[in-house]
Parts: structure tokens; sequence; C-alpha cells
């Protein structure tokens, strides 16, 4: 969502050329990106269609089962509940997901904008808002949890939310540090001499040079947002037993690593395949998107 | 140069009195106090348990004599631990979660800087695929995991290295290093490499080829200082991060450091220690960010002159 | 690289080797201690450390938790049972020389139940004419509490009712001497926050003197040279490892870093008991594990709710399956054969009569179940526990019940507000009797969180059972009010807890008891006894 906004700026940024397309023909041709993209595709579309292609109900147990290894019945084998451990890590899917997708563009929007505005504006405003990060930095996060929840309760965009007011603020300092260096830059500095406004400039000359490095950092923030999503989880923040993610399964998979490998195995995997799929698409779009290369 | 880190010192006393201020209302408002236990607590015994912690005066009272006991440098007793001061147990663990830091951090440059760099040299090949696909893994390994992994192979089948502890049996300092260093290697070697490359693509870099400099040289004089840009930005948050975050590693390895007290006292309610420790590491924050604002100064040249001017 | 991993291998002797040939214990504590002023701290971890470097006037046999000497040589109690009369050890000496004396108690006492004192144990002595009144602020004088020096050597005690467990607490360190001089030396009597603790600093009575304290790291003890029976002590030193994560505790144990560890990972105890592993410990523990239910919200309001409750419940699937047979199914409040009373059964699994209460009280087949949320402090096993009974009242009732699981100070707080449906609880024993558990459940008790009040039990626990002639009444009328308090069932029983230990087999004289109570005097090391990993 953020890659395709991030296009449509582009366009506007340059109108009648084809780089959006030239940028689909140099995607089309990383194989690594499409594969990424392909997976990602699938693992969406899986955690969407799970009520009703899941192979079994995720919250009836068998206890006299318990924690079994993979078999014809259960593929993936089953937890300590007996519960079947594919349609948890497919209902975990789509928790994860969203949490991932959605905190990440939070983050994204709030620091982007945040860092871009400062690093430009410069002065007295950049100082004031890059104050106001330091100080969000060194707030004790725990206790601002768990004061969330007291007041507003618990839910899922709630959730998504304090994750993503976590995350903006390296994203804001990357984004500052890049506007910094591209203000002085003589196409922007040209941008400026013909009179555009702060917020064209901004959204059409700085965002669209400063992607690479933001591309990169979000495929680095997805994976720890679906961490974090655990760690609030487990704050009382977040997801109530028997609904499960990834992040939960793996630390309770971590636990029982020894005596169940495969309740940390199959769950890991589904992450690190996700985060690999990414990754690959993350580069894929930022070598795609390289205005400068693009210009050869 | 001098003229613009006098002005972010004094920018930083404004921000620590924020930090101050909103934390010591926040665990104020937080549910649940330093006495609440298992079992239910007598209300008079609550009571004296208060008045020996000045609980029992007004609020704002509580906050201003706490600044005047900040002003002389005394952050308070501390409630889980009475007889003990903060000053004295942010002091015991300061020092050890700053050496895991330093040596986790000296992995993650090292190895991820390097990586990062190998990579961007020939993107899309398999000399970029292998270091970064070691450092996706690195990423998704959180602590909590490849701590544990990396116990049972070299502590307990192996039995090459210690279990727990730190300084007190040879190489027990040597798994919770890598453990913390590696999520930070995988991140430093990502943004090297995007940094990189967008650097080896500007036009002075091409220039510099032109004129046809060995590879190296460009590489070592020319692209690396810009290129290490963005790692140099997240290096200053990812130290202050790292004596707030070890809490994992230092609770898996056993460590005695300040990441545990940092975690703990938010979970025991232990007021005095939390603002203790967030007073500390906002200071920390604060002078990492100028650190490492400063450095990224000094790296752009662009961004030097206008220093060297101002 | 690898010649530091060589070099790490090559250092050897684990510290399970060198202990048993030092004679020093490596014994894995749970966590770090609050401190070791006997009358500031609460918790187990301090309970042992405390213990060995102070000693009560009586302590316990760590095989038959009988009372045994301790600082009083002898004791006897008076016919009505009101007053007891120690008599001090004249060899009970201070770890600096100075002998111990009655006078010491009295002042001990006075500083433990000081109203300025915040000390949240104070209630171990309120059995003591006017203790509690000392204690709240409602008396000022001191000399009116029932505790008195007759002489140096003889301490006599004035109980407000007969209290048969009373030596029993003289072994819990809230009761215990301190020191008046060194106290003194840094402060107030009742100022909390002096460093009379310090390694440098502390005196104690204890069969062990502090010798070392490494904050979050490791106290060591070593055997004293003053205490009157240092012949008995075979220990030479003692070494506490602050050991709070479970797992790097049981890893430790494995490569031979701890001789003992505090606890064993749920998860670990199938595979150490499917080992036929001597070092595994598993014993009873009294404590009950059970949920409390608000008696004051609806639809737990209902007494047929409740039962249905607690009659769905299959305890002893639950215990088989996710709590691995480690703990045993409970029914009650009291734990069974505590010191010969067994509580009453009312209830067990039946879900028919389950369904049927439900139904009678307008919950037919879980029809118009408003839902009831149940509240649970962020734990492995909590988690278990409650997702598999949240499935059993869905399979046999047809009813759902919606899991929080909350941050331990943000459960503490629901249960003290009363601002739950169902909440997640566990009670340890503070002396080997029934009265521990029970009275937490009259009317104002501090820990009773139900809402269940009940004037004829109050009138049992609080008035009868105290007055009672012998054991057998006391234990009838105990029985009568158990049954009472079951009828309302205002807490569902859900087990009874063990203690689980992993102790390395040249532990000798450390037997598994119901109060997991540890007398290091009993204690030695049998090098010989060593087995191989």
């Amino acid at each position: 969502m953020h890659s395709e906004s991030a296009l449509t700026e582009l366009q506007q940024a340059e109108p009648g050329s084809s780089l959006w397309r030239d940028a689909w023909q140099r995607l089309r041709q990383n194989k690594l990106a499409v594969f990424g993209l392909c997976l990602l595709t699938l693992f969406i579309v899986i955690a969407l269609l799970t009520p009703w292609i899941a192979p079994y109900d995720y919250a009836s147990q068998n206890l006299d089962l318990g924690a079994s290894p993979p078999s014809a019945a259960h593929w993936l084998g089953t937890d300590v509940f007996g519960r079947d451990l594919l349609t948890q890590i497919m209902y975990g899917g789509r928790v994860s997901l969203a949490v991932g997708f959605i905190a990440t563009s939070v983050a994204l929007l709030i620091g982007v904008t945040w860092g871009a505005i400062a690093g430009f504006v410069g002065g007295r405003v950049d100082a004031v808002m890059m104050r106001m990060v330091d100080i969000l930095y060194a707030l004790p996060f725990m206790i601002f949890i768990v004061l969330l929840m007291v007041v507003f309760g618990r839910n899922l965009l709630l959730l998504f939310l304090a994750i993503g007011a976590v995350e903006w603020l390296t994203m804001a300092r990357i984004m500052r540090g890049q506007v910094q260096t591209l203000r002085q830059q003589e196409f922007v500095e040209a941008a400026v001499s013909i009179g555009l406004s702060p917020g064209t400039i901004i959204r059409r000359h700085l965002v669209p040079n400063a992607l690479g490095p933001i591309i990169v950092y979000t495929t680095l923030t997805i994976p720890s947002v679906m961490l974090l999503e655990a760690f609030l989880s487990f704050l009382g923040l977040g997801i109530q037993p028997p609904q499960t993610s990834w992040g939960l399964l793996i630390s309770y998979g971590a636990e029982t690593m020894e005596e169940y490998p495969w309740l940390l195995l199959f769950p890991g995997l589904a992450l690190t395949l996700t985060l690999f799929s990414l990754n690959f698409l993350g580069d894929g779009l930022r070598d795609a998107l390289d205005v400068r290369s693009a210009r050869d | 140069m001098w003229r613009f880190v006098g002005i972010r010192l004094l920018q930083a006393i404004p921000v620590i009195l924020a930090v101050i201020t909103v934390t010591f209302f926040l665990v104020r408002v937080a549910p649940g106090g330093p006495f609440d236990g298992e079992k239910a607590v007598v209300p008079e015994v609550k009571a004296a348990l208060e008045a020996q912690y000045r609980l029992d005066l007004p609020l704002w009272q509580q906050y201003t004599a706490y600044l005047g006991d900040l002003a002389q440098g005394d952050l308070g007793p501390s409630f889980k631990y009475p007889g003990r001061s903060v000053n004295e147990l942010i002091a015991s663990g300061l020092p050890i979660t700053a050496e895991l830091g330093f040596y986790a951090l000296l992995i993650a440059v090292l190895i991820g800087g390097l990586a990062g760099v190998i990579a961007s040299l020939k993107p899309n090949t398999a000399q970029d695929y292998i270091p970064m696909s070691a450092a996706m893994i690195g990423i998704c390994m959180p602590s909590f995991l490849l701590g544990p992994i990396l116990l049972l192979v070299f502590g307990i089948y192996l039995e090459w290295l210690p279990v727990s502890g730190w300084g007190d049996l040879p190489g027990d300092k040597i798994l919770p290093a890598i453990t913390l260093g590696s999520t930070y290697a995988a991140y430093v070697a990502r943004l090297s490499r995007a940094g990189m490359l967008e650097v080896l693509s500007q036009d002075y870099i091409r220039t510099a080829r032109a004129k046809g400099l060995p590879e190296w040289q460009v590489v070592v004089r020319h692209a690396l200082r810009g290129g290490m840009m963005p790692v140099v930005a997240f290096l200053g948050p990812a130290f202050a991060g790292v004596l707030s975050g070890s809490f994992v590693v230092e609770t898996i390895f056993g460590i005695p450091g300040l990441g545990r007290f940092y975690v703990q006292a938010a979970f025991n309610r232990d007021y005095t220690m939390i603002l203790g420790t967030t007073v500390f590491l906002s200071t920390l924050i604060v002078l990492f960010n100028l650190l490492s604002d400063i450095l990224a100064a000094w790296m752009n040249p662009r961004l030097r002159q206008q220093f060297s001017k101002g | 690289m690898f010649t530091l991993l060589l070099l790490a291998c090559g250092a050897g002797e684990s510290n399970v080797e060198r202990g048993n040939r030092e004679g020093v214990l490596h014994f894995g504590n749970g966590a770090e201690p609050q401190g070791l002023d006997p009358h500031v701290v609460t918790g187990v971890p301090e309970n042992k450390i405390v213990r060995a470097l102070f000693e009560g006037l009586a302590v316990k046999n760590p095989y038959t938790l009988e009372p045994e000497p301790g600082v009083a040589q002898s004791w006897e109690i008076s016919d009505d049972g009101l007053t007891v009369t120690f008599h001090l050890n004249p060899e009970a000496r201070w770890s600096n020389g100075d002998p111990v004396t009655a006078g010491d108690y009295v002042w001990s006492w006075r500083r433990a139940l000081h109203p300025t004192m915040g000390n949240q144990n104070a209630y171990m002595l309120y059995p003591v004419n006017n203790a509690e009144a000392f204690a709240t602020g409602k008396l000022e004088d001191f000399s009116k509490v029932g505790v008195k020096a007759l002489d140096e050597r003889t301490l006599q005690v004035t109980l407000k009712a007969p209290t048969p467990y009373f030596i029993q607490l003289m072994d819990h360190y809230s009761t215990f001497a301190v020191h008046r001089p060194t106290i003194e030396r840094f402060g107030a009597a009742t100022d909390r926050f002096t460093p009379w603790t310090r390694v440098e600093n502390i005196v104690g009575n204890g069969p062990f003197v502090l010798k070392e304290w490494k904050l979050n790291r490791r106290i060591r003890v070593e055997k004293s040279t003053t205490y009157w029976d240092r012949d008995n002590v075979k220990l030479n030193g003692v070494v506490y490892y602050p050991t709070e994560n479970t797992s790097t505790e049981e890893r430790m144990f494995r490569v031979g870093q701890l001789h003992y560890t505090q606890t064993v990972p749920l998860d670990k105890m199938p595979v150490y008991r499917e080992r036929g592993d001597s070092r595994y410990v598993n014993s009873p523990y009294l404590g009950t594990y059970y949920y409390l239910l608000n008696t004051g919200v609806a639809p737990l309001n209902d007494r047929r709710v409740r039962w249905a409750l607690s009659l769905a419940a299959d305890r002893q699937k639950l215990m088989d399956s996710v709590m691995y047979g480690v703990n045993v199914p409970a029914y009650s409040i009291t734990p069974p054969n505590t010191l010969g009373y067994y509580p009453p059964k009312l209830i067990d699994h039946d879900v028919e009569r389950a369904r049927q209460l439900l139904a009678e009280a307008g919950f037919p087949n879980g029809e118009g179940w408003p839902g009831v949320d149940l509240v649970y402090n962020t734990h492995e096993a909590h988690r278990k526990i409650a997702v598999a009974l949240q499935q059993m009242w869905k399979d046999a009732l047809n009813i759902e019940v919606t899991l929080s699981n909350q941050e331990w100070k943000v459960y503490l707080n629901s249960v003290d507000n009363m601002d739950f449906q169902i909440a997640r609880r566990g009670w340890i024993g503070d002396y080997v009797d029934a009265n521990s558990f029970l009275d937490m459940f009259v009317c104002d008790g501090g820990n009773n969180s139900t809402g269940f009040c009940d004037a004829k039990y109050d009138e049992m626990i609080l008035r009868e059972a105290p007055r009672a002639k012998s054991r057998e009444e006391r234990y009838r009328i105990f029985h009568e009010a158990e049954t009472r308090l079951m009828e309302q069932m205002p807490i569902i029983p859900i087990y009874t807890y063990t203690s689980n230990h992993l102790v390395h087999p040249s532990v000798k004289g450390l037997p598994p008891n119901l109060m997991d109570s540890l007398n290091l005097k009993y204690v030695w090391l049998d090098a010989s006894a060593e087995a191989g990993p």
C-alpha cells in the first residue's frame, strides 16, 4: 500500500513519463522480487480464506492427544492442547499479517511525514520536532502500554496504533537524515528557486528520492512489529487466547524447542518465508524505482 | 560546530525535564502500586510504607521533592529493594550492560557493515543474496529464540561455553554478545547495503570511477562515508536501545545488567527505579542522538560546510 | 575464536564438582532477594537466605516439620494454651559473639510490629496478646503487648487465644530477633533504608554468615563460627543464585552450575520423569490453585451457576494433559492431609448435574448466557489451564468464557478492586494448619476477594475453632465450616500444588516436605554419590 502511493507520487512527479511502466518492467525482470510478490500474495490469500479452508476448528482441543509430531491427520502436528498446528498458523497469519502491514503503515505515514517536514523546514521547527522524538524515545514503553490498556480497554485497533506509535520514531530520524542530504542537491534547490510549495517539494522530490532506505527500513520494521505484537499480548494488550498469532506461536514454541521442535519450526518458517518475500520484494522495488538509474 | 553542540545540549534540558514530568505522572496513573502483592497488605501497614516513601504527601509535593533530590543527584530509595538506592542499582548494572552493548554493536557494525558493503558491490548476484539472506535470518531470529538455540548447541550439547553469568566463568561473554549483536548486525547489513547502493550511483562516484581509480579505493575513500550514513543515524538510538533493550538477553543468560532493572522496575511499579532508569536513559538517548547527528554531519561534506560556517 | 572456545571448555571443573570438594552447596534461589532484613522482606527467595543467617526460637525438622529447638532450648505451654514460656539456649550467640537474650526478642518484636516499620508480615505475631492493636496504632504502650523477658534467658509470651500453630510461627522470619546495636548504629530501629544488612555490617544468629552479596549475581554465605549448634552444621557454605528464568536455571543445572533448582520448567517435567531420573523431585506442597468467583455480579451471583462451572471442570483430565500429571486435582480449598486434616469433597466431575444446574439457573444448554470473563496474570501454566477450561466449559455447557491475561500488577489491581468475574488465584499456607486457608474467607478477610460472607462461618473460624479442646474437635469444626464454604462455591478449586526441584545426587539431607522448607543444618554433600550425567 505504501509502495503504491509512492508510485502514484512518482507518476505525478513526472507526468507523461513511462516511469510506472518502466518500473514494473524492471520489477518483473527481477526473478526474486517476483517470487517474493507471489509468495506474499499467496500468504495473504490464504489468510483471507482461512475461515473456509482451514482443516480444523482453531479452538477445539483434543487433550488426550496432546502435542504430537506431524502426521497424516495433522500435517504440521498438534500443540499441547491437541489443536492442529496448521490451523493455528493459518489463523495466526491473519493477525500477524494484519498487524505487520497496518502498524507499519501507520509508522511509515507518521515517520516519513514527520521526518520530511523536520528535515526540509529545518531550524527551530526541526529542533522542536526532533526533540519531541527524543522525548518519546525515552518514555518507559511498558508503562505507556499498560496505561493504554487501562484507558482504552483491549482491542486490536489499539494494538496497531500502539505499535505504530512506537515504531515511527526511528523512521522519522532516518527520513530526516535523508532529506537533509537531499535538500542541498541541485534539483531540490532548483525546485525551491522556481517557487514550488514545500509540500509539493516534499511529495514530489524528497520522498521519492529517499525511498531506498525507507523501503529497506520498512521491510525491517514489519518483522519486528510482528514480534512486538507477541510481547504486547503478554502484557494484556492485543489478542487473547484462544486467538493466536505467529509471534505468540513462536514464543510458545521457543519454550519447548527441545521437547516439541515442530511447534517452533513451522511458525518460525512461516514468519521467515514472509520476511524473505518482503525483503526480496522491497529490494526489487527499490531498484526498480531508483530515479537515478531510471535516468540512465 | 561547537555552537551547534552547545545549542543541542541546551535543548536537552527541556527534553529531559519533559521526560521526567511525563514519566512521573504516568507511573502514578498506572494501575497497581509498588506494595501490591499476592497477599493483601493490611491498610495500616500500607499507610506506614507509603509514609516511609513520602507517598502520603500531595502528588505535586512529591514531584517537587523528587526534582529537588534529583538536582542533588539523588534518585531516591528503591521500592523493590529497600535499603538500596536507585543510584546504587544503576551503578551496579550499567557497566555490565554498557560492556555487553559495546560488544554487541561492535559485532553488528563489523559483521553487518562488511556484509552490507560486499553485497552492495554486486547487487542482485550471489555476492548480494548470500550475505543478505543471512542478515534476514538474523532479523527473523529474535533474541529469545537465538539465545536458547546458541545455549543448547554451544553450552549444553558441545559444552564449549558457560550457560549463564557475566565475567564469572571464562568465555561467558561470548554468547550474549553474539545474541544481542546479531539482530543489530542484520539491521546494519541491510541499512549499509541500501546506503552504499544509493551512494554508488551518485555522480561523484562515477567521476571517481571515470578517473580510473581502483574499485576498492572508490569504495573506501569515496563511497563508504556517504554509504554508512543511514547506519550512523541508526547507531545513536541503537546504543540507547541496547541499554534498555538488553532485558531479554540478560534474562536468558543470567546477566546482572541494567536492562533487567529497567524492565522489572516497570513490572514492580518501583516508582523511583522507573524514574531513575528513565532519567538516566533519556540523558543517554539525547547524548547519543546528538553524537550520531554530529557524526552524520561530519560524514556529509555539505552539511559539514554548513557547520563550520555556522 | 576457536582457541578462545577451547580455553573456555578447558576450565573443566564445574560448580557442582568444586562444591562437592569444598562442601559448598550451589543453590538456585529463584530471584534476587529484596533485602535481608527479616522485618522488611517478604517472599520465598528472601526466606531461604534469611533463615541461613538468622535462627528463630524454634526451627522445623525438615523430615517431620515438627518444631525442634532453635534459639530456645525448650518451651512450655500453659494448660489453658494462653502462655508460652521459651527457655533460651545459653550458647546462642550473635555472629559478633554477643549472647542472644530474651530482651533481644522483646526489642525485635517491638520493631517487627511497630506501626511505622511497615512490616508486611507483622500479622504473623497477631496471635500475641495486643500485638494487633500495637501494630495498627491503636495501642501505643508496647509493655501491654504479651511478650516479656522474665530474665536473660526466659521469654514469656501471652496469647490472645489458644493458637496450636504458634510454635511453628517461630520459624517464620518476621518473628526472628535482630541485633539491636547493629541496627541502631545505622539509624532508627524502624528505618527501612539503612545499610545494616550489607556484608560488612550484618550481624545474625544463624548457622551461616554473609560473605558476599553481588546484586543479581550471587550471595555467598559461610558456616558460622559462633552458632550454638555449629558442630552439626555440615556444609562449609552456600552460594545462592538469583535464577529468575526457570529455563536458564534448568540449563545451569544441566551443566553442573547448580546443585539444586528452585523449580522445573513445566514442559521439562515429563522429560525428567520419563527418564526415571532421581534428580527430579516432585512432592506435595501446602498450596491450592483455584479460581475466585465474584459472587456479587451476574450470572455468578447465582449459586447454581457457580456449581455448574465447578462441576463441569474435568480436573483430572486437566492435570493429566496440560499439567503433565505434575499436580493433584483439588476439590476444596485446604490441601488434603494438612497435619492430619482432610477437607470435605462436595464435588466431582459431573457434566450432567452441571447442565441441569445451569438450566435451572435459566441458561438451558447455554441459551441466554451473558458471557463471562476470566482474568489471569501472564504465565504459561495459567494460560494453559485457562485455555483448557475455557474449552471444557464450551463443550460441556455450551457457554462462552473469554480470557484476559493481565500484567501482574494490573491483575492484582483487578482482584483487589473486585473488578473481575472469574480470576485465577493461588494460596500457599503460612503454616501447616487448615486455619491458614480457612481464615481467608471470613467476611472482611483481606484475601477473601469473592464477596463470600457468612456470619456462622466467621463464628466457627474465629471463635469456636480456637477454643476447641482437642485436635479432633478443632478439625471437626474446620470440616463443618469448610463444608459451608464449599456449598456456596465462591471459588473453583483446581489443583493442590506440588514442589518441583532438580537436585544433584550428591546432595543429602534435603528431603521434600509439605512446606518446601529447607533446614540447611541437615544438608551435606556426598561427592561419592555423584552419578554420571
